[in-house]
């Protein structure tokens, strides 16, 4: 018994070949003529997205890299900026985002379970706490500026207790922007992506056999969570 | 005769049906809250030194929480173990080579 090659799986009727089995005569729609099965492209695909997400913990790895060097450096600079985040509303926004991630693992397993309705719903839900994420974060860095908290020359904060603090605090400030913008960048890439989703779950694109798009989607999504479950403890909850 | 590639030693032939139940998504989530809690309430007590090493122990369990059961790394293949355990060896070695050179130096202000 042999593999159906590319002709088997193009002609399959031709003389000379015999379909192999009912998947060649019948491929899914969605398999890609170079590999076998579903299953060995559900397996590279997933392992192709563990390398991307590899690439982006030493990415982000390389920020907090820098991050423990300076908070080494100004930890009194750290203190006094981390006063200036709100840890109910990071708390919030915590809660928030980690309620996408359940959607987003509910979707995956209403796309497995082959439930338009209910994946659909769940992708839309993922949306909303999203989005309702950045705009939460939107709201934050409004009061930032406000405040003059923004590094550069737009940075009018003065440290009344200690002035000597102000400059390590604009240190802190820079951090923070960097990477709660970097985490909002990947938010939103989500979102727009989360949008394409649900449009294909909406169609009826994913079921049993084929749901590796959405279970990439969510290593995304649970990644840029992990992100977040990092930053919130080290920039807002330091004494 | 075409030639058929030996696929013997692959691990994922035909489709991973695993799915979890979503009583045990719901379980995760609700595990999820309880160390966000906790963190909360760890950074409320002046514990000194420790705030920031209890912090980054929370921190650590919630991501490996998720990494196993939201990317069902728990039942995938050991190939998909081998990348996550590597891409995190990888920033160990970025953290401690740098920090080995800058917590060393003389001139640091601590």
């Amino acid at each position: 018994m042999r593999n159906p090659t590319l002709y088997d799986l193009q002609h399959p009727g031709a003389a000379g070949s015999q379909p192999a089995d009912d998947a060649a005569a019948h491929h899914h729609p969605f398999l890609q003529h170079h590999f076998e099965d579903l299953g060995q492209q559900h397996e590279a695909s997933t392992l192709g997205m563990w390398f991307f997400v590899a690439q982006e913990i030493l990415f982000f790895g390389g920020i907090f890299c820098a991050y423990t060097i300076y908070r080494v450096m100004y930890p009194a600079a750290w203190s006094a900026g981390a006063h200036h985040q709100n840890w109910k509303i990071g708390l919030f926004n915590t809660i928030v985002l980690i309620g996408s991630s359940l959607t987003m693992a509910l979707a995956v397993w209403g796309a497995q379970a082959a439930k338009r309705k209910f994946t659909t719903l769940m992708l839309v839900l993922t949306l909303l706490l999203g989005s309702a994420f950045v705009g939460v974060k939107g709201y934050e860095y409004r009061e930032h500026i406000h405040e003059g908290l923004f590094p550069g020359s737009n940075f009018t904060y003065v440290h009344h207790e200690d002035p000597s603090l102000t400059h390590g605090i604009e240190l802190f400030m820079v951090f923070y922007f960097t990477m709660t913008g970097l985490h909002a960048l990947h938010m939103i890439i989500g979102a727009g992506l989360l949008i394409w989703f649900i449009k294909r779950a909406w169609r009826g694109d994913f079921g049993e056999e084929y749901y590796s798009p959405v279970e990439i989607m969510g290593l995304y999504w649970h990644f840029v969570d992990i992100v977040w479950i990092f930053l919130f403890p080290l920039l807002y909850l330091i004494h | 005769m075409a030639h058929a590639p030996d696929h013997a030693d692959h691990v994922g032939h035909a489709p991973a049906h695993h799915r979890a139940s979503l009583v045990a998504y719901f379980l995760v989530f609700f595990a999820l809250m309880i160390f966000t809690v906790a963190t909360v309430a760890a950074s409320r007590v002046n514990l000194h030194q420790w705030n920031t090493p209890i912090a980054l122990a929370i921190a650590v369990i919630k991501a490996t929480i998720v990494i196993l059961w939201f990317m069902h790394v728990i039942h995938s293949p050991r190939m998909t173990w081998i990348v996550v355990i590597s891409s995190f060896l990888w920033l160990g070695v970025l953290f401690v080579l740098t920090l080995s050179d800058y917590l060393t130096r003389g001139w640091n202000i601590y």
